[in-house]
C-alpha cells in the first residue's frame, strides 16, 4: 500500500464519518460538525495528492487547503450564527422539527 | 286640315275632365256632378256631330278620306313612339253613335240613380267610361287604342261593381275585368308582335302606318310558326282581345254577370260602348284581317276572317239558346247582346266592315232602348228583376211598353224596323260566303230564337196578370219620370228609322264607310237573291214571334207555374237555364287549375325552395353541433387531463421539498453514491 | 374643387351626417329625431335635384365623375360618377326614404335609433349607386345591409328573429360569393375599377388575364370565367331576387316594420337590378350570353310563379312582397333578353334600347308604386291595430272612401293600367323583349293576368262586399296623410301620361349600354 492510498483511505473514512454524522444526528450543531469533518477529509485529499503528485514543488495543494480552511471557518461562523438565531426563534436545534422550508 | 280634326282630341278629353273634376267633388255636390257629366257629354256630342258632318262632306270622292294627327309620345333608342288620332268614316259614325246614345243614357241615369248615395261617384265613373270609349274610337295608334281599351276595362269594372256592398256585384266586376283581360293579354302580344314586324303602331301614317299597303305586304310575307303567316297570327291575337271585350264564345261568361251593375251601366256597356269596342277593333284592323298574299284570289276569305265568322256564328246561336231559358229580365237582354255581337262578328267576317258596323249602330240604339226600358220596368217594380214575378205591366207603364215593344221588334228583325235591314245585310252576306253555308243557317236559326225569346220575355213582363210578390202588391207599378222616358222615346224613334240609311235601295252607310258614291236604286232589291233572303228572314221572324205567342201569350200565364218549355223538355231546359254549364266547366277546369297552381307555387316556396335553404341551414347546424361536441367531449377533456397531469406531477415532486435539511442531504448523498457507482462502473471512459 | 364640395360626395355624406346628428342631438326626443331625419332627406332630395338639373341628358356616359387615390396598393380608388341609370336610382332613393320615414309613424320605441338607421341605409344606397370601384361599391352595398338587418331585428313583427337572420344570412352568402369572385378578378387583372373591367371585357382582354392566373389543368379559362360570373350572379340574384333565390323576401318584407319594407322594396331590391346593369352585364356579358336561354326562363319563372304564389297568400304584405318579385321579374326578363347577339342590326338595337328603357322605367315605377302600396298597408295597420289579413276587412269603401280610392289608384298602377306609371315600363319591356325572345315574353304575360287576379282580389275582399261591422268607426285619411301621399299619387299620373320626363334622361344611357353589348 502506497502512502497515497493510505492517505486516501483515511480521508474516505473521515468523510464517511462526517457524512454519517451530518445525516444521522438531529442536533444542528453536530450536523455542522459532520460537515466540517467532510471538509477536512477533502483537505486531506488535497494535501495527499499534492505531496505525492508530480509537481510537489509548486505548493498548490497547500494553497487550496489554506483557502479551504478559511472558507470552512467562515462557513462555520455563519452556520453557527444561523443555528443560534434559529434556536432563538424555535427554542430547539433539532433539525427534524425545522421544516419551515417545506415546498 | 279642318279644325274639327285638329281638335278631335277634345271629344274624349271633355268627359275625362268632367270625371276628374267630379272625382274631387264632394259627395253632396250631386247636381254639379250630373250637370258636369251631361254637359261634357253634350259638348262631346256636338263635336262628334261636327266631325260626322265633316266626314260626310268629304266622302263620295275616290278613296276613303282619312285625316290623321300624330304626335310623339316618347322616344326609345333612336325611334320615336308616336300616338295619334284620326277621323275617317268609321270613327265618325262611332263617335256620333257613342256620344248620342251616351248622352241619352247620362240623362236617363240622372233620373234612375237619383236616390243613390254615391251619385257623384257614379257620374265620375260614367264620364270616365265615355272618355275611354271615345278614346278607343278616335285612336290612330293601336297602342293608344289599347290604352283606352284598358281604361274601358277599368271603368267597366268600377261601374259593374258600383254597388260594391253586394258581394255578387264585386265578384261580377272582378270576373268581367279578368275575363276581358285574358283576351287583352293576347291582344297585347299581338300588339308587340305587330310592332316588331311593322315598326310602328300607327294605323295610318301617310303610307308608313301598320294598316297600309307596305306594312301589310311585309306581314303577309312573314311566316311565323307552323306555316301561319305573321299577319294571320297577329290578327288572331288581336281578335282574341275583341273576343274578350265583345263577349264572344268562349269568353262570354262575364257579360251576363255584368248585369249586377246599375241598369244605365248595362245599357252603356252592353249596347253602345264597351262590347261594341271589340267589333270596332276588328273593323279597325280589318285591312290586317283581310290581308292576302298576292297570289291568292282576293275573293276567298283569309284564315283570320274565317275564324271571326265561325266564332261569331257559334256565339250568335249559343247565346240565343241560353237566352231562351233565362228568367232575369236583364240577363235575357245580356244573352241577346252576346248573340247580336256574334252576328256583328259574323257580319264582319262574311261581309266586311260596313255590314258588321251597320248592325253595331242599329243594335246600339235598340239595345240601349231595351236596357233603358228594362231599367224603367225595374224602377217601376221597385227593383224586381225576375220576369216570372212581373206581368200585366202594359197597363201601368204605357210609354215603357210601347218603346220596349219597338225595341223588341227591332231586335227580332221585324220587317222595316232598323234591325231588319242590318240583320238582313249580314244574312245576305253569309248566304254568299264562299267557304260554307253553315254560318247562314246559324244566323237564320239565331233569328228564329231571338224572335222567340223576346216574345217570351214581353209576354211574361207586359201581358198576363200581375204576378209580383205579395209584399210589393200594395205599391202599384208606376211609369217612370219624364227624364227617364224621354230618352226611351228618342231611342225608339231611332230604332224604327235608322234602318233607312242602310237599305239595299239606298245603301248610304255602306257607301259612306267604303267611300263609294251613293245612289237610290230600287232595283237592287231584285238582284243577287236579296229579296229571297229578306223573305226567308221575315218568315223566320214571324215563325219565332208566332211560336212565342203560341206558347206564352195564348193563355194567361198562371203564377208560379213551371215554364211551358220546361214542361215539354225538362232536361234540355235545365241545360239551357244553366247556360250549358260553361261557368261550371270553367270552375272545374281553369279556375281549379289556377287555384291549384297558385297553391303549388306557394307550397314550393314554403317547402321546396325554403326547404332547401332550411336543409342547408340544418346541415350547417348539424356540422356546428358536431364541432361543439368534439370540443366538449374530446378537445376540452384532453386539455384538462393534460393540465391535471402536470399539476399532479408538480404536486408529487413538491413532496420532495419537505423542508428537512437532512433529507436534502440524504438525497445528495444517495446521488453522490450513485454517481460514484456510475463512474466506477463505466470506468471513467 | 375639394372632394367634399362635389355634389356626389356631398350626397353620400348628407344622410351620414344626418344619422350622426340624430344620434347626437336627439337621444330621447323622437319628434326632434324625425324632424332632423326629414330635414336630412330633404337636403338629399335637393342635392339630387341639383344633380338632375346639372345632368346632361344628351350624353349617355358618366357625369360628375371624380377620382382620387384611396388604397393604391389594392387598386382601390375613390371613383364616383353617375349616368342616367345612377341618377334615376339616386332620385328613387331620395324619394322613397322620406316616404318610408313618414310611414313609420307607428314606431314608438327608440325612434332616434330607428330613423338614424334609416338614414344610414340611405347613405348605403347613395354610395352604392354612385361608386364605380368595386371595393368602394361593395363597402356601401354591405353598409346598407347592416341597418336593414337591425331595422327588421329590432322593430319587426313576431317572427322577426327568424326573418332577419334569414335575410342577413341569405344576402351575406350572396355577398361572399360576390366578394370572392371579385377578389379572383382583382388577382387576375390588378384592378377593381368597374369601368376599366368593362373596357377590358369589351376589348377581349379579360379572358386571357384569367388564363394566366386561374388556368388549372382540368379547368379551362372559359369555365373559370363562367364560375366567376356565377359568383357575381348569385350575389346579385339573391338581392333582386330571382327565382329560386327569393324565399327570404316574403318573410323579410312581411316581418319588417312597414316603413322599412318600403325601403327594402323601393330601393334595396333595386340594388340588385342596378348591379346587373352596372357590373354583371358590362363585365360578363359573354358568359351570360351562354346561359341566356336558361336565364330568360328563370325570369319567366320568377314572373309567373311569384304571381301565382301571391294569389295564394292571405297577408296583404306577403301578397305585395310576391308582387314585388313579380315586377322585378319583368326587369330581369328585359335585361336577359338584350343579351341576344344581334351584331350591328339597327332595328334590333332599337328593340334592345326599348327593353332597357322599359327596365329602367320599371325600376323607378315599381319603386314608387310598391313603396306607396306598403305605405297604404301601414296606414291600414295603424287603423286596424296591426291587422292586415286579406279576410280581416271587407266593405271598407263605405267607411274610408278616400283611402280606398287612393289605394285603388296605387293598386291599379301596380296592375299596369294605362294612364298610370306601371304600364309604360311594362309595355316597353314587352315591346323590346318580344322580338328578342318571343316565347318567354309571351309566357310571362301569364304573370300580368295573375297580377290582375290578385290585385282585384285585394280590392274585392278588403274594400268591397258588406262592411265588416268591426271597422264601423275607422277614420278616413287625415289631411296630413293625404298631403303626404299626394306627391306619390300625382307622380303616378304624371309618369303614366308623360313618361318622357324620365325617359329623356335614360334613353341615351340605355343606347350606350346597348352599343357596348353589341359584341
Amino acid at each position: 500500500m502506497t502512502p497515497l492510498t493510505s492517505c486516501l483511505l483515511l480521508s474516505a473514512l473521515l468523510f464517511s464519518i462526517g457524512l454519517a454524522g451530518a445525516l444521522v444526528r438531529r442536533n444542528a450543531i453536530l450536523v455542522l460538525i459532520g460537515i466540517e469533518l467532510m471538509l477536512n477529509a477533502a483537505n486531506l485529499n488535497f494535501i495527499a495528492f499534492w505531496r505525492y503528485g508530480s509537481h510537489a514543488e509548486a505548493l498548490t495543494g497547500v494553497m487550496f487547503v489554506i483557502f479551504s480552511i478559511g472558507v470552512a471557518a467562515a462557513e462555520a461562523a455563519v452556520g453557527l450564527a444561523l443555528i443560534i438565531s434559529l434556536y432563538r426563534h424555535t427554542r430547539t436545534t433539532d433539525v427534524d422539527k425545522l421544516n419551515s422550508m417545506r415546498g | 286640315m279642318s279644325w274639327v280634326v285638329r281638335n278631335l282630341w277634345l271629344i274624349p278629353v271633355l268627359p275625362a275632365l268632367a270625371a276628374g273634376l267630379s272625382a274631387v267633388a264632394k259627395q253632396r255636390q250631386r247636381n254639379f256632378a250630373a250637370s258636369l257629366a251631361i254637359g261634357s257629354m253634350g259638348g262631346a256630342f256636338v263635336l262628334s256631330v261636327c266631325a260626322l258632318w265633316h266626314a260626310i262632306s268629304l266622302s263620295g270622292h275616290a278613296g276613303v278620306v282619312r285625316e290623321v294627327v300624330n304626335f310623339q309620345w316618347l322616344q326609345y333608342g333612336s325611334e320615336p313612339l308616336k300616338l295619334g288620332w284620326m277621323l275617317d268614316p268609321l270613327t265618325a259614325v262611332m263617335l256620333g253613335m257613342i256620344s248620342f246614345v251616351g248622352l241619352l243614357i247620362f240623362i236617363y241615369s240622372a233620373g234612375y240613380m237619383a236616390d243613390d248615395e254615391n251619385f257623384t261617384r257614379f257620374f265620375c265613373f260614367l264620364s270616365l267610361f265615355a272618355a275611354a270609349m271615345l278614346g278607343v274610337v278616335i285612336a290612330n295608334s293601336l297602342l293608344l287604342l289599347f290604352m283606352c281599351w284598358e281604361l274601358v276595362g277599368l271603368t267597366s269594372y268600377l261601374l259593374i261593381g258600383f254597388w260594391y256592398q253586394r258581394p255578387a256585384a264585386a265578384a261580377a266586376a272582378k270576373k268581367a275585368f279578368i275575363t276581358t283581360r285574358i283576351g287583352d293579354l293576347a291582344f297585347l302580344i299581338g300588339i308587340v308582335w305587330l310592332y316588331s314586324q311593322a315598326g310602328t303602331l300607327l294605323f295610318y301614317d301617310h303610307g308608313a302606318g301598320c294598316m297600309e299597303q307596305t306594312a301589310l305586304m311585309h306581314l303577309v310575307a312573314q311566316s311565323a310558326w307552323l306555316g301561319v303567316s305573321a299577319s294571320t297570327g297577329i290578327a288572331l291575337l288581336i281578335f282574341a282581345g275583341a273576343v274578350g271585350k265583345s263577349g264572344q264564345v268562349p269568353l262570354h261568361v262575364w257579360l251576363p254577370d255584368a248585369m249586377e251593375g246599375p241598369t244605365p251601366v248595362s245599357a252603356l256597356i252592353h249596347a253602345a260602348t264597351m262590347v261594341a269596342a271589340g267589333v270596332f277593333l276588328v273593323a279597325r284592323v280589318y285591312p290586317l284581317m283581310s290581308a292576302h298574299a298576292g297570289g291568292e284570289s282576293a275573293l276567298s276569305a283569309t284564315t283570320a276572317l274565317q275564324v271571326v265568322t265561325w266564332i261569331g256564328a257559334i256565339t250568335a246561336v249559343f247565346a240565343a239558346l241560353i237566352a231562351v231559358a233565362q228568367d232575369d229580365i236583364k240577363r235575357i237582354l245580356a244573352y241577346s247582346t252576346v248573340s247580336q255581337l256574334g252576328y256583328m262578328m259574323m257580319g264582319l267576317g262574311v261581309g266586311g266592315v260596313a255590314v258588321g258596323m251597320f248592325h253595331l249602330i242599329t243594335h246600339a240604339f235598340f239595345k240601349a232602348l231595351l236596357f233603358l226600358g228594362a231599367g224603367s220596368v225595374i224602377h217601376g217594380c221597385h227593383g224586381e228583376q225576375d220576369i216570372r214575378r212581373m206581368g200585366g205591366l202594359k197597363r201601368f207603364m204605357p210609354i215603357t211598353f210601347a218603346t220596349y215593344a219597338i225595341g223588341m221588334l227591332a231586335l227580332c228583325g221585324f220587317p222595316l224596323f232598323s234591325g231588319f235591314w242590318s240583320k238582313d245585310a249580314i244574312l245576305h252576306a253569309a248566304q254568299e260566303w264562299s267557304i260554307s253555308r253553315v254560318p247562314f243557317y246559324f244566323g237564320a236559326f239565331g233569328a228564329l230564337l231571338t224572335a222567340f225569346y223576346m216574345t217570351r220575355q214581353v209576354c211574361y213582363v207586359f201581358f198576363g196578370e200581375d204576378a209580383r210578390d205579395a209584399r210589393l202588391q200594395q205599391h202599384a207599378p208606376h211609369e217612370s219620370p219624364t227624364i227617364m222616358t224621354m230618352p226611351l222615346v228618342i231611342l225608339a224613334t231611332c230604332a224604327i228609322l235608322l234602318g233607312v240609311i242602310g237599305t239595299p235601295a239606298w245603301p248610304w252607310f255602306d257607301s259612306f264607310l267604303n267611300a263609294l258614291p251613293t245612289t237610290v236604286n230600287g232595283s237592287r232589291f231584285f238582284e243577287g237573291g236579296v229579296l229571297l233572303v229578306m223573305l226567308t228572314s221575315s218568315l223566320v221572324v214571324f215563325a219565332g214571334l208566332g211560336l212565342g205567342w203560341w206558347l206564352y201569350g195564348r193563355e194567361r200565364i198562371v203564377m208560379g207555374s213551371a215554364d211551358v218549355l220546361e214542361d215539354m223538355q225538362p232536361q234540355l231546359f235545365k241545360i239551357l237555364r244553366n247556360k250549358f254549364y260553361v261557368d261550371e266547366l270553367y270552375q272545374a277546369t281553369f279556375l281549379r287549375w289556377n287555384a291549384w297552381l297558385s297553391r303549388v307555387s306557394d307550397w314550393f316556396d314554403r317547402w321546396i325552395w325554403s326547404g332547401a335553404v332550411r336543409a342547408v341551414s340544418y346541415v350547417v347546424l348539424g356540422l356546428s353541433w358536431v364541432a361543439r361536441s368534439a370540443d366538449t367531449y374530446v378537445v376540452n377533456p384532453g386539455f384538462d387531463e393534460g393540465c391535471e397531469a402536470v399539476r399532479d406531477g408538480g404536486r408529487a415532486f413538491s413532496r420532495l421539498q419537505d423542508g428537512l435539511t437532512q433529507n436534502y442531504l440524504r438525497l445528495v448523498g444517495v446521488a453522490f453514491a450513485v454517481l460514484v457507482i456510475f463512474l466506477l462502473w463505466d470506468g471513467g471512459r | 374643387m375639394s372632394a367634399l364640395l362635389s355634389p356626389i360626395s356631398c350626397l353620400t355624406a348628407v344622410p351620414l351626417i344626418g344619422a350622426v346628428a340624430v344620434l347626437a342631438l336627439a337621444t330621447k326626443n323622437g319628434k326632434l329625431a324625425r324632424g332632423l331625419a326629414f330635414a336630412s332627406t330633404f337636403v338629399s332630395l335637393i342635392v339630387v335635384m341639383v344633380l338632375w338639373h346639372g345632368f346632361n341628358p344628351a350624353s349617355g356616359g358618366l357625369q360628375f365623375e371624380e377620382v382620387h387615390e384611396w388604397i393604391p396598393a389594392l387598386g382601390v380608388q375613390y371613383h364616383v360618377g353617375i349616368d342616367g341609370l345612377g341618377l334615376l336610382m339616386l332620385l328613387l332613393s331620395a324619394i322613397v326614404t322620406p316616404m318610408a320615414i313618414a310611414a313609420s309613424g307607428q314606431i314608438r320605441e327608440n325612434v332616434p335609433l330607428y330613423v338614424s338607421l334609416m338614414l344610414m341605409l340611405q347613405a348605403g344606397l347613395f354610395g352604392t349607386f354612385t361608386a364605380l370601384n368595386f371595393f368602394h361599391w361593395f363597402l356601401f352595398w354591405e353598409l346598407s345591409l347592416i341597418p336593414a338587418f337591425f331595422l327588421i331585428r329590432l322593430w319587426g313583427g313576431p317572427q322577426r328573429a327568424a326573418a332577419s337572420t334569414q335575410f342577413f344570412l341569405y344576402t351575406m352568402v350572396g355577398s361572399v360569393a360576390l366578394l370572392l369572385a371579385f377578389l379572383a378578378i382583382f388577382l387576375c387583372t390588378g384592378t377593381f375599377d368597374l369601368m376599366s373591367l368593362g373596357e377590358m371585357a369589351r376589348n377581349g382582354q379579360l379572358l386571357p388575364s384569367f388564363a394566366t392566373e386561374l388556368g388549372w389543368q382540368r379547368f379551362t379559362t372559359e369555365k373559370a370565367a363562367l364560375l366567376l360570373c356565377l359568383g357575381v350572379f348569385l350575389g346579385l340574384a339573391i338581392k333582386v331576387p330571382l327565382f329560386p333565390f327569393h324565399t327570404w323576401l316574403p318573410a323579410a318584407y312581411a316581418e319588417a316594420p312597414t316603413g322599412t319594407t318600403m325601403l327594402l322594396t323601393g330601393t334595396m331590391s333595386k340594388m340588385g337590378v342596378y348591379g346587373f346593369l352596372r357590373i354583371l352585364l358590362p363585365i360578363f356579358y359573354v358568359q351570360l350570353r351562354v346561359m341566356r336561354t336558361s336565364l330568360l326562363w328563370l325570369a319567366v319563372a320568377t314572373i309567373v310563379l311569384s304571381a301565382y304564389a301571391a294569389f295564394a297568400q292571405k297577408d296583404l304584405k306577403r301578397i305585395l312582397a310576391y308582387s314585388s318579385i313579380n315586377h322585378l321579374g319583368y326587369c330581369m326578363l328585359g335585361i336577359f333578353s338584350i343579351l341576344k347577339f344581334t351584331g350591328d342590326d339597327p332595328v334590333l338595337a332599337n328593340e334592345k334600347a326599348a327593353a332597357l328603357n322599359g327596365v329602367l322605367l320599371q325600376i323607378f315605377n315599381h319603386g314608387l308604386t310598391a313603396a306607396t302600396l306598403f305605405w297604404f298597408v301601414a296606414l291600414l295597420e295603424k287603423r286596424s291595430g296591426g291587422l292586415r289579413g286579406l279576410n280581416d276587412f271587407g266593405g271598407l269603401r263605405k267607411v274610408i272612401p278616400v283611402f280606398s280610392g287612393l289605394m285603388g289608384i296605387a293598386l291599379f298602377s301596380s296592375l299596369g293600367l294605362p294612364g298610370l306609371n306601371g304600364f309604360v315600363g311594362e309595355f316597353l319591356i314587352f315591346k323590346g323583349t318580344f322580338p328578342l325572345a318571343a316565347w318567354p315574353a309571351s309566357v310571362s304575360v301569364l304573370g300580368l293576368l295573375m297580377t290582375a287576379v290578385f290585385i282585384l282580389t285585394i280590392l274585392q275582399r278588403v274594400f268591397s262586399g258588406p262592411l265588416n261591422e268591426r271597422w264601423l268607426g275607422m277614420p278616413d285619411l287625415s289631411k296630413g296623410e293625404m298631403l303626404a301621399l299626394s306627391p306619390a299619387i300625382a307622380l303616378m299620373f304624371v309618369l303614366g301620361v308623360y313618361p318622357q320626363l324620365v325617359l329623356g334622361v335614360l334613353n341615351n344611357t340605355a343606347v350606350q349600354m346597348v352599343r357596348q353589348l353589341r359584341f
